[in-house]
């Protein structure tokens, strides 16, 4: 184990009766990082969660907190605070009184309690609604007190299940920097449960991404975007093109892919994603890589032919629809210059293309 | 007020009237005897009968010169008081295995917890009698306030439980979470988010135990309480002292229910615990 790692989950299972919630699981977060757990529902980031919290245990495996296994310690005796998703504020309580509730939970006195209850409030800007209800607060707000509750303990590790959701959109991108902040000031280590691939690629250091109770990548999220390792989660960011092929050619110059849109071809992959002959394998493309135009250019490039579908614009950006013959669609996201000179209608026949080297071979799954 | 303009013009005149008499008679059918026994208990008059005589409280003085009276108030109050604190403690339990708990059997459980009010007072009087002679309790104020607690404690369960059930069930674990033990949890959490429930089920509970009559006549024994007193009074003779004594039951029932209600609706429902600090 490295010097630096807070947390270890050493082939952790959660089983719930037959249904398996996790699956043999093995990964580590270090001191003072941000790291972002991310899924569908019911893939299982919640539960691994919760079994950091202490409110679910182990099938099997360990989870280790500082080098020390936890499996068995009730919640109340970790640190290891969580912000819910419902928030989960006390309602009968003012919202001082909620931020002071760890404290007094543990024992501190009340002139203390107060002092860092004071603290909090005042670094979460909600010193002034220190005596009112919770009712009475904006959903901002209460957020700002659920982080203040969980915060007011400085624990080394904070568990947050989707504490966003419930936000509108614009105050959601305010938050996370908020958030992201907040990390970066107080060193915590903040390990953030969501589904949404935009807050876990804006705030997080690394992201793990997990379907049916199994990590199907940890990484980056620049690693996770420019490289998914998996075919689902290539699928799940959404941001390329796939294709998915049977290997007809794999040397030190390239490897060759028949797929039903053509034969691919990628630049050379470096030895650990080897792939061998006559086996599937799936090239994955960003759709900010792929090009149109009306005739292929020549060169080492790619090119597929399609028809133009339907268009859709947001902001700077256009992301053009097509299809290729065989019904697969495909995407293409570009400036509205870079595309002012094509002549853009539905129907219309393109080609899509791109460089060798701008292709990426996903080697599993 | 908008919500009145608009309810207004989506509704239909004669309609609306005639719900309104429909209340108002259906109300006035439950509460005519309630409110002639309340005249009459006012009434000089020996007989209940028209015209009314003159307004007179001497019934009153009857009653509260009467040692009996005073007696089965006197057993009727300390049985309602602990009726209600012991059933509301058993339902607040009931209710909350209810909450936390999932197990085999759980709907069973729920619907025999649920049951004792739907037996017949008179089967379950009875049954009670035979079952508390066989054991020596029957006979006493305490056979009084096991038997009410049986039939008492299913209405604080569903009261207390209908709360819990409006609880978000993250608080509890949130607590936990931020360091508090399974016993701090339920002291600074459940309990006093439950409070409005737990109260209003202390004052309904003393208000059935204040009121029940069938159960109480068959094991009090020597130890009567006043709906048993009352009872005694209508075999001997007809007095109006009985108006006299069901107006007072009546208002102070009233008062229990109205209590509970307020606390259980609206404003009840915000109530912050006093801090205990």
């Amino acid at each position: 184990m490295k010097n630096d790692t807070l947390v270890s989950f050493e082939g952790v299972v959660k089983r719930f009766g037959e249904f398996v919630a996790v699956q043999r699981m093995d990964f580590e977060i270090a001191k003072g990082e941000f790291l972002a757990i991310m899924g569908s529902s019911g893939c299982g980031k919640t539960t691994t969660l919760r079994m950091l919290a202490g409110l679910e245990a182990p099938t099997e495996g360990v989870i280790r907190l500082s080098g020390k296994p936890i499996n068995h310690l009730p919640t109340w005796s970790r640190d290891t605070p969580m912000v819910w998703q419902s928030l989960a504020l006390f309602p009968f309580l003012n919202v001082r009184e909620n931020v002071e509730f760890a404290l007094k939970m543990r024992g501190v006195g009340k002139a203390e309690r107060r002092r860092r209850a004071e603290q909090w409030l005042d670094r979460m800007q909600i010193s002034e609604f220190a005596e009112r209800d919770i009712a009475q607060l904006s959903g901002g707000q209460r957020q700002r007190v659920a982080l203040a509750r969980s915060l007011v303990v400085e624990p080394e590790i904070l568990l947050l299940d989707e504490p966003l959701s419930a936000l509108d959109a614009a105050l959601k991108v305010r938050m996370q920097s908020v958030l992201k902040n907040l990390q970066r000031e107080t060193g915590i280590t903040f390990v953030y449960v969501t589904h949404s691939q935009s807050e876990a690629f804006s705030m997080a250091d690394r992201v793990v991404i997990m379907s049916r109770g199994k990590i199907e990548q940890i990484g980056t999220p620049q690693e996770i975007y420019r490289a998914p390792r998996t075919r689902f989660v290539a699928d799940f960011l959404g941001s390329s093109n796939i294709f998915t092929g049977k290997v007809t050619g794999a040397d030190t110059s390239g490897v060759a892919l028949d797929t039903p849109a053509g034969v691919l071809h990628l630049a050379a992959v470096d030895g650990s994603a080897k792939p061998r002959m006559g086996r599937e394998a799936t090239l994955t493309v960003l759709d900010t890589k792929t090009n149109l135009a009306l005739e292929a250019p020549s060169g080492r490039v790619n090119a597929v032919r399609v028809r133009m579908i339907g268009e859709e614009f947001v902001g700077a950006t256009a992301t053009i629809y097509l299809e290729t013959a065989q019904g697969q669609e495909i995407r293409v996201q570009k400036g509205h210059d870079e595309l002012a000179s094509l002549p853009l209608e539905i129907g219309k026949e393109l080609v899509a293309w791109w460089p060798h080297e701008d292709g990426h071979l996903v080697t599993e799954g | 007020m908008s919500d009145k303009d608009t309810a207004s013009i989506n509704r239909n005149p004669a309609v609306d009237i005639a719900l309104k008499t429909y209340v108002f008679l259906a109300y006035a059918f439950v509460f005519a005897p309630i409110a002639a026994s309340f005249v009459f208990s006012f009434n000089s008059d020996r007989f209940p009968s028209i015209p009314l005589g003159h307004f007179s409280l001497e019934w009153y003085k009857a009653v509260a010169t009467d040692p009996l009276v005073w007696e089965g108030l006197r057993n009727t109050l300390m049985v309602g008081v602990i009726v209600g604190v012991v059933a509301t403690a058993l339902g607040f339990g009931a209710a909350y295995t209810d909450f936390r708990y999932r197990f085999f059997g759980k709907q069973v459980y729920l619907a025999l917890a649920l049951l004792p009010p739907t037996i017949p007072v008179v089967i379950l009087g009875l049954g009670m009698l035979a079952y508390l002679s066989r054991i020596n309790l029957s006979g006493n104020a305490l056979s009084v306030i096991i038997a009410h607690v049986v039939i008492c404690a299913p209405f604080a369960m569903a009261i207390i439980r209908l709360r819990l059930s409006q609880m978000d069930p993250d608080l509890e674990a949130a607590a936990w979470n931020l360091g508090a033990s399974e016993w701090a949890a339920m002291r600074h959490v459940i309990v006093p988010f439950a409070m409005p429930a737990i109260l209003g089920a202390l004052f309904i509970t003393m208000a059935v135990s204040f009121d029940e009559f069938a159960i109480a006549w068959f094991v009090s024994g020597l130890n009567e309480t006043l709906p048993v007193k009352v009872l005694g009074f209508l075999q001997g003779q007809v007095s109006p002292r009985i108006n006299a004594i069901g107006t007072f039951v009546f208002v102070t029932s009233m008062t229990l229910v109205i209590l509970a209600q307020v606390l259980l609706t609206g404003r009840g429902a915000k109530t912050r615990p006093a801090s205990d600090e």
